[in-house]
């Protein structure tokens, strides 16, 4: 019994009843199709999200100002400058779990360049705050530690600015005006898009802490910063690093064990994994959504194999007659099936991959086709194939020569 | 002459729920290689059962069956496959063909489950095409063939592996008596010239009498096994009025 004649008859017997063959593969075909379009569905969600971390910075960890409390009121987050620079520098050098630690001024200025002015963000940070963000410029140099301990008049202009202000024009070396100060463009920052929650990050301008401190947020508090930016030295110790803080902070503050914090530590990786998780499980509850179609579509194999068995029972009494053995008629009808789980499945899968082309394209909901999904679901098909197909096809191998030769 | 078949106490006993109905009662019989009998008796005397067994589609509740001097009652149901396709070849009643397959196609069969080559196949299939007078009928389907062309590709495919043995079960029962005689002609010429031995079930006398030898069963026993002249079909034939040659559709 060879297998290219066995696939031949197959194909024969399946080319007999079109519209039935094409009927029960359509079972698998729209199957395979849903496994793959709600994969790629699944994976462009975590996708996306995982770009958003990317863009965030890993295992970032941000400490913010506290509540001030004036009789009884808290006036919330920010409201008072507890932390300093000196905080920045202990958490950076005693905190084992702390890779860099950079302290933040934040601030909204106008940026004047020539007759065009744009209103946005300002940071005055250290060189490490953009480290901590995996941020490096597409043009110029970035902060250097000499500009920080200089207080030089320089920036850094993100994508969404430079564009405002210079549009086709390279800003590197010009001259731009932020609070009426004159600043010189060392670099432009690479584009980062937007976060989760729809705000432009590339809508930014940094500048020295020193510099910062000095010319544009004020000298109300000196040495006092709104945030400081930290980076854990991997995933693992993120909880480490907290606590680390935590307790430094205190220290450094003089905060007695009834007293609260009075500054925050912010997880923000931890907020971004929680929401990659759930596209995890929404990835995996709709492919298994769509296996049960599949699983349906097996169901229809089994039981058009059934009564292909029934009808051609006298057939098989033939071939057994003129020296069919009982593997030699399973095989025969497993590869029916097989053929026609696989022909569905890869109609299925070519389906699978216009429809996701056509939700990215039509709702723009990203969509991301893997090679493994493609694999798991053809494979996936053909394992519904066997196992629907066995019982059939063991049917068919048990029937009694006689009965079957005798049968009308 | 050699032995083909002894069956010995061959006893068959079919289980109907709680019933013991016993087809074969303790029947011995000695075929030799080269013979052509005819097996006669009324329905239910286990003439079909004793032929089960003999073409190996069965297996006897006890007794022996020695097949070319092996005892191959207790083979697996895979061994007796195999023996039915290298040694034995089936003729029926109702042709069994598969239908929406060609002539060519149905008599390749037996080949198809002995590994051989493609162009083995088709070759060995030609030539007992060519034996059974079908030579360029073999794209044909079933549908499209003459009973009695029909029963020819049955015998082509029985021929096929050059099997010691053929089966033939009432295989005049649908045809006509001059395409009877055709058929009957056809396995004469396959005992004369080739020795293969046939074993033809009928329960038509006249058709009985193309055999050497006549055995006639009788509630799972042998009643009767005599020798007898056999006419020859070929003689017939002549002797009947010509008609025009069926022609295919």
């Amino acid at each position: 019994m060879n297998f290219p004649m066995t696939l031949r008859i197959a194909f024969k017997a399946l080319s007999r009843n079109k519209m039935r063959s094409g009927l029960t593969m359509l079972g698998i075909i729209i199957g395979v199709g849903a496994v793959i379009a709600m994969i790629a569905i699944g994976s462009g969600a975590k996708a996306r999200i995982q770009e958003q971390i990317a863009s965030m910075g890993s295992n970032l960890l941000i400490i913010l100002s506290g509540s001030a409390t004036s009789g009884g009121v808290r006036h919330g987050s920010g409201s008072i400058p507890t932390l300093t620079i000196e905080d920045a520098k202990a958490i950076a050098s005693e905190c084992s779990a702390v890779k860099y630690a950079a302290p933040v001024l934040r601030g909204i200025t106008q940026v004047v360049f020539g007759n065009q002015n744009w209103s946005t963000v300002t940071y005055g940070t250290t060189p490490e705050a953009l480290l901590i963000r995996d941020w490096p410029v597409t043009r110029g140099r970035s902060l250097t530690q000499a500009d920080v301990d200089g207080a030089m008049k320089v920036c850094l202009l993100g994508q969404t600015v430079a564009d405002n202000l210079f549009g086709e024009m390279d800003p590197v070396g010009q001259i731009v005006r932020i609070k009426k100060f004159p600043f010189t463009v060392t670099g432009v920052l690479s584009t980062k898009g937007q976060t989760t929650w729809g705000q432009d990050q590339d809508d930014v301008v940094y500048v020295p802490l020193t510099t910062g401190q000095r010319l544009l947020f004020g000298k109300q508090f000196p040495g006092m910063v709104g945030s400081i930016s930290v980076q854990a030295t991997g995933p693992d110790t993120l909880k480490l690093a907290e606590e680390q803080i935590s307790q430094l902070l205190r220290q450094r503050h003089r905060l007695r064990a009834n007293q609260d914090n009075d500054f925050f530590v912010r997880n923000l990786t931890e907020a971004f994994s929680t929401a990659e998780e759930s596209a995890k499980v929404m990835s995996i509850l709709l492919g298994a959504i769509a296996s049960i179609s599949l699983l349906v579509g097996g169901i229809g194999i089994m039981n058009i194999m059934l009564v292909s068995v029934t009808e051609r029972t006298r057939e098989i009494g033939i071939r057994m007659a003129v020296g069919a053995r009982g593997r030699d008629i399973l095989y025969q009808f497993l590869i029916e099936a097989l053929v026609l789980s696989l022909t569905g499945g890869i109609i299925g899968l070519l389906l699978g991959v216009g429809a996701s082309q056509l939700i990215s394209y039509s709702f723009k909901w990203p969509t991301l086709i893997s090679p493994q999904s493609l694999l798991l679901s053809f494979s996936f098909a053909g394992g519904v194939g066997i196992f629907f197909g066995f019982y059939p096809a063991r049917k068919a191998a048990q029937l009694d020569p006689i009965e079957a030769l005798r049968y009308e | 002459m050699s032995e083909l078949i002894r069956v010995e106490h061959l006893v068959k006993i079919y289980y109907l729920g709680e019933v013991q109905v016993p087809a074969l009662k303790g029947m011995g019989l000695t075929i030799q290689s080269g013979e052509f009998i005819a097996i006669m008796g009324a329905s239910g005397s286990g003439k079909s059962t004793f032929m089960n067994i003999i073409g190996c589609l069965d297996r006897p509740t006890q007794g022996n069956y020695f097949f070319e001097s092996a005892n191959i009652s207790g083979l697996s149901r895979d061994e007796l496959a195999r023996i039915r396709n290298k040694k034995i070849g089936f003729v029926f009643q109702s042709f069994n063909l598969l239908s929406r397959t060609s002539a060519l196609e149905n008599v390749e069969l037996p080949l198809f489950y002995n590994g051989s080559s493609s162009q083995a196949r088709r070759q060995r299939a030609m030539e007992a095409l060519t034996e059974v007078g079908l030579n360029g009928r073999e794209h044909h389907l079933p549908s499209q063939l003459s009973g009695g062309q029909q029963q020819r590709v049955a015998i082509a495919r029985a021929l096929v592996n050059r099997p010691s043995l053929i089966l033939a079960d009432e295989p005049t029962g649908n045809l006509d008596t001059r395409t009877s005689l055709e058929i009957i002609d056809i396995f004469q010429k396959l005992n004369q010239e080739s020795r293969i031995t046939i074993i033809l079930v009928t329960h038509e006398s006249d058709i009985a009498t193309y055999a050497s030898r006549h055995v006639v069963f009788r509630d799972g026993k042998v009643i009767q096994d005599s020798p007898s002249p056999p006419r020859q079909a070929a003689q017939d034939l002549a002797q009947m009025p010509t008609i025009i040659e069926e022609t295919s559709p």
